[in-house]
């Protein structure tokens, strides 16, 4: 197997969730495309780490970790967003625009 | 690019079809119209990236997956599009129409720069797995309780952190 096949497809997710993110106007959507990018890095990390020891699979163990901790403190805001706001469509909260 | 090499056709097999799969549900789950869908598709992606770990023999990371995402993540997911009441069925406002072009444009130039610049810096670069049985776990439980404690102990503590401040902001009070 060639490095690269891995690494192009981990690129074409990451390309296909940062467009989710751009493009979804629900929150839960956005969040599920940044596990879409969290996954291709994860792909990454483990395939960079075959040829250097187990250090790649220990960062992405890392990294499966901090996505859980992320999703459940990012669906509890969301669910915040919806019970203030009665919507979780991310472009109406413009509160920040001068 | 996805050129089967001379070795290892049963593998590379299994990766075009995985990945092909794979492809394409990621494109359902930001595309999808259906937020149930959406979630389902992702279980697909997310199914796709344990079968590559796999192939990379790294079977400890692919069984985390498997737990970690498809059993709980996901389910996280379905209990957050419950919660905030989302349409159940086809709706239609689930994707900002006037960023869409903006947004195929980003992804199109992100799959190019990164396709160039991967394509000219590893082409023929060969994966080197080691024969026969490995010992991969074992080797993740020496790294993560020596090398990598004080990473680990951090993390646990990230964990205890996130849940506790996701039940204080979700608590009704």
């Amino acid at each position: 197997m060639l490095l690269n096949q891995f690494l192009l497809l981990a690129a074409i997710l990451f390309s296909i969730g940062v467009y989710g993110v751009i493009v979804r106007r629900n929150g839960v959507l956005v969040l599920m495309s940044i596990e879409l990018i969290l996954n291709a890095v994860n792909i990454n990390l483990v395939a960079f780490g075959t040829a250097n020891g187990i250090s790649g699979q220990v960062f992405s163990l890392f990294v499966i970790a901090v996505a859980a901790a992320e999703v459940g403190v990012g669906l509890a805001i969301v669910l915040l967003i919806y019970r203030n706001r009665r919507s979780i469509d991310i472009d109406e909260l413009d509160e920040l625009k001068g | 690019m996805i050129l089967a090499a001379s070795y290892d056709v049963p593998t590379n097999i299994v990766f075009g079809v995985v990945a092909a799969g794979m492809i394409y549900a990621a494109i359902r789950v930001v595309t999808s119209k259906n937020i149930v869908h959406a979630a389902y598709f992702l279980v697909a992606v997310l199914a796709g990236v344990g079968v590559n770990f796999l192939l990379l023999q790294a079977e400890f990371v692919a069984l985390t997956q498997v737990l970690v995402y498809i059993g709980a993540i996901v389910v996280l997911f379905l209990f957050g599009i419950m919660l905030t009441r989302a349409p159940l069925g086809r709706a239609d406002d689930l994707d900002n129409r006037q960023l869409r072009p903006a947004g195929v444009a980003t992804a199109l130039l992100l799959v190019v720069i990164l396709a160039y610049t991967l394509i000219r810096g590893f082409t023929d670069t060969r994966l080197t797995l080691p024969e026969g049985a490995g010992r991969t776990t074992a080797d993740i439980g020496d790294a993560i309780f020596s090398t990598y404690l004080i990473p680990f102990e951090l993390v646990s503590m990230l964990l205890t952190a996130a849940l506790i401040g996701a039940i204080v902001l979700a608590r009704r009070d």
